[in-house]
């Protein structure tokens, strides 16, 4: 829907005014979860349940990294938590039950082939897990912290964003705590409610001095999180738990690196740009095969893959092809990271730009108990 | 208080066949209070603890009771709720812990203040809260506490602080509310509740300072269920002497599957705070069945075998039947009343929590802000008018 609307105010209109409309109309009887059209208000009397609903578009099997095997989010983490473990006798695993494989099965099995003294649970205390972290990783090992949810991450708010990410500046080089990566699950899950929603990665894209990453699928994930484990700075890892069972690719088993700070064009096109990470890459490629069937248009799909430091290039490019941006991501959009991208590409490509960057996304507390409502809104992030 | 009773007597009021039962034996012939040994408790920094004898109206007893088997019931229907999918999301579940909440209730006034984490059903049903709006909340109803916008870990009541997700946040909230209760010198105190997992957080040694620094009347009580999620509290606590752990707190270990000792204590914590003395601290050691929520079947880090013990040996609600039945305080057949009448209204409050209708979608919005008029919200297209009242 609003690709429609962004389109509707470009001259390089394809289809017609009537043609888009249309389009819009049967975007809503084609299978999509479009729930607030103009016309249909909000005041709808009859409640159906909508099952919250993305498609998961797996990657290609990588072929320049050695074997595959299936493997799904979590195993993906799995797999480069063991390597990492495996190659560097400096790494330790922490976090609350990460001992017994950690709540969403992330760490199983670590603890009886590296032992209990390299993958061990801490206390239920995120400002101490952060801040320990830190201590590990100045002294010159690998540390590697469990956050058992985004949402239970703003207890070590204070040690990431004063301690972590300045640690380096502060101290003009001589203290760093760059072997630190801090990994969590993160955003919308369904029924998630309140607490076990929350997409916080603006809070840190805040803080200079750090990393923040999201994976949209297992390949990319395994290749992220050992660079995220590599690099010399503090990274925060996201991992979206949606995914962890549902999205399955084929993954390779060696270590391999999948460069920070570079954006991935997932699909290539001609007229408009549409930027997500996470999840919402998925809901985007699918809303640009809608708009290639209904509306004969061509959208690139770019997943950012790292929030701080982005990759403004890849996407100032795209946008000056094609002269549109759309960017969408599930946390709130008043101060989401939509809003960094969109100044700084109307700051390079004025000129270029012939309608206004749109940001899907909304501000309402997603988070709400009630499943129904939920998956109302979410539904409507595919619009 | 008097709201409290009216809450736990309102089955037996309504309760005709019972009293017809009853009336074939005459109530004269029952014991009608008794006096329990019940088990000391250990003290920190305490000269003297709370009596080791309680004493137990015949009244008091089924009321008990019957708040227990209400929290006990109403706990296994949502389970059952969920396991069909009608309730979804995280949920919590309070069976096992019951003598906590009946006892410290017991104890403390209505008017006082309570607030606790995310294992809440119990505890809104002693504030006051109908079985029906407990569970309309657990299935996303209008008439669910929180309008059906909450959910599980998030329901309220008059002095009845939530309700709170996030592990050992409502421990300085609580202090806070003692302040409040110091400052307006009304004598009342607040009980905040946490558990042996959310021990182990820093705002809770910041808290147990700043209580005992301005001697608040706030009553520190962690229940140690003996997990925090799947962590036994010896891997998790350096010290697992919860009670003893404010340092300078005074504290007591009770028995937290006696209801009378839960009483006993509470009052004791109850008469300290109110007496001007400071904060105190009671660690209620208890045990829940259930898997932590409803994803763990919570028997991969503890057996079987151990949860068995727990309830064929001290199980709160078998206790005391046993006690009501054996001082001859109450009958077999009356005690089988009350379950038949509990069952009812927890079945009762079932039906209202799946027919309800849910929350309307102009309704989503709502109270993000304080605000008059209605302010507009962003949705995620721009036809979408959302807005937000208060
Ligand atoms: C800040 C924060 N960290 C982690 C969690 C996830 N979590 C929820 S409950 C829980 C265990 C708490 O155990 P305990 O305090 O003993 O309470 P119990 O569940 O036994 O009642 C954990 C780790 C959370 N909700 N908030
Ligand atoms: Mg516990």
């Amino acid at each position: 829907m609003a690709a429609a609307r962004l389109l509707l105010r470009s001259a390089a209109l394809k289809a017609s005014l009537s043609d888009v409309s249309a389009g819009v109309q049967s975007s809503t009887a084609g299978g999509s979860l479009l729930r607030l059209s103009p016309s249909c208000s909000l005041r709808l009397k009859t409640q159906k349940r909508h099952a919250t609903h993305f498609t998961f578009y797996p990657d290609p099997v990588p072929t320049n990294y050695g074997p595959t095997t299936k493997m799904n989010l979590f195993q993906s983490i799995t797999s480069a938590l063991d390597n990492t473990l495996a190659s560097d006798p400096t790494a330790v695993i922490f976090g609350e039950d990460v001992a017994f494989g950690g709540v969403f099965r992330c760490t199983v099995g670590l603890r009886d082939k590296y032992g209990k003294d390299r993958v061990f649970n801490t206390p239920l205390c995120e400002q101490g897990i952060v801040g320990f972290g830190i201590g590990v990783a100045v002294a010159g090992a690998t540390a590697i912290a469990e956050i058992q949810f985004a949402d239970y991450i703003f207890p070590a708010f204070d040690q990431i964003v004063n301690e972590a990410a300045k640690y380096r500046y502060r101290s003009g080089n001589h203290f760093d705590c760059g072997k630190m990566t801090i990994r969590a699950p993160w955003g919308c899950v369904g029924h998630g409610s309140l607490y076990h929603s929350q997409s916080p990665e603006a809070f840190f894209a805040h803080s200079a001095g750090l990393k923040v990453v999201v994976p949209r699928g297992p390949v990319q994930a395994k290749g992220l999180l050992l660079s995220c484990i590599a690099d010399e700075n503090p990274c925060i890892f996201f991992e979206p738990k949606i995914l962890y069972r549902a999205a399955v690719e084929q993954v390779p088993t060696d270590a391999y690196h999948i460069p920070l700070s570079q954006a991935d064009i997932v699909q290539e096109g001609s007229d408009l740009t549409m930027v997500a990470w996470g999840t919402q890459v998925h809901v985007l490629r699918e809303v640009a095969n809608m708009a290639q069937d209904k509306l004969g248009l061509s959208c690139e799909v770019i997943d950012l893959q790292t929030i701080l430091p982005w990759d403004k290039e890849t996407v100032c490019k795209s946008v000056v092809k094609t002269g549109r941006l759309l960017i969408s991501h599930e946390a709130p959009v008043t101060g989401g990271f939509a809003a960094e991208i969109t100044t700084a590409v109307q700051e390079e490509c004025f000129l270029n730009l012939e309608a206004p960057i749109t940001r899907v996304s909304n501000d309402q507390l997603l988070e709400s108990g009630n499943d129904e409502l939920i998956t109302d809104v979410v539904a409507t992030l595919v619009d | 208080m008097l709201p409290f009773i009216s809450v736990a007597l309102r089955g037996a009021a309504k309760n005709k066949v019972s009293v017809a039962v009853l009336s074939s034996r005459s109530y004269a012939s029952f014991t009608p209070q008794a006096t329990f040994d019940i088990k000391p408790c250990e003290v920190h920094r305490l000269d003297q603890g709370p009596p080791t004898q309680a004493v137990l109206t015949r009244e008091e007893g089924l009321k008990y009771y019957r708040t227990m088997q209400i929290m006990r019931r109403m706990e296994l229907k949502a389970d059952q709720l969920y396991k069909q999918k009608i309730i979804r999301g995280f949920c919590h579940l309070y069976d096992g812990q019951e003598a906590c909440a009946m006892g410290i209730e017991a104890a403390i006034n209505l008017t006082d203040h309570l607030i606790t984490a995310y294992r809440a059903h119990g505890y809104t049903y002693t504030r006051g809260v109908s079985v029906k709006e407990i569970l309309a909340e657990l299935t996303g109803r209008r008439g669910g506490v929180a309008k059906g916008k909450g959910g599980s870990m998030h329901m309220y009541a008059k002095n009845f602080y939530g309700g709170n997700g996030i592990v050992g946040a409502q421990v300085p909230l609580g202090a806070g509310v003692a302040l409040a209760c110091k400052y307006q010198g009304n004598n009342q105190v607040c009980v905040a509740l946490y558990g042996d997992g959310a021990a182990n957080q820093g705002q809770i040694f910041e808290t147990y300072n700043m209580a005992a620094l301005w001697k608040l009347p706030c009553i520190f009580i962690c229940e140690n269920n003996k997990y925090g999620m799947g962590t036994a509290v010896e891997r998790a606590a350096a010290s697992t002497d919860y009670y003893k752990r404010g340092e300078f707190i005074p504290g007591l270990r009770v028995d937290g599957m006696d209801v009378l000792c839960v009483r006993e204590a509470t009052k004791f914590a109850a008469d300290h705070c109110r007496s001007g003395k400071g904060p105190i601290l009671m660690e209620l050691q208890t045990y829940r069945y259930h898997g932590h929520s409803m994803s763990d079947p919570g028997i991969s880090y503890r057996t079987r075998e151990e949860i068995q013990e727990v309830r064929s040996k001290s199980d709160p609600i078998t206790m005391l039947k046993d006690r009501l039945i054996n001082n001859n305080m109450a009958s077999v057949e009356e005690i089988k009343e009350i379950d038949v009448d509990v069952r009812k209204e927890v079945e009762e409050a079932a039906q209202f929590a799946t027919s309800d209708p849910e929350p309307p979608l102009e309704e989503l919005c709502n109270h993000i802000y304080y605000n008059e008029p209605p302010i507009p919200v962003r949705g995620t297209n721009p036809w979408a008018k959302l807005r937000s009242s208060s």
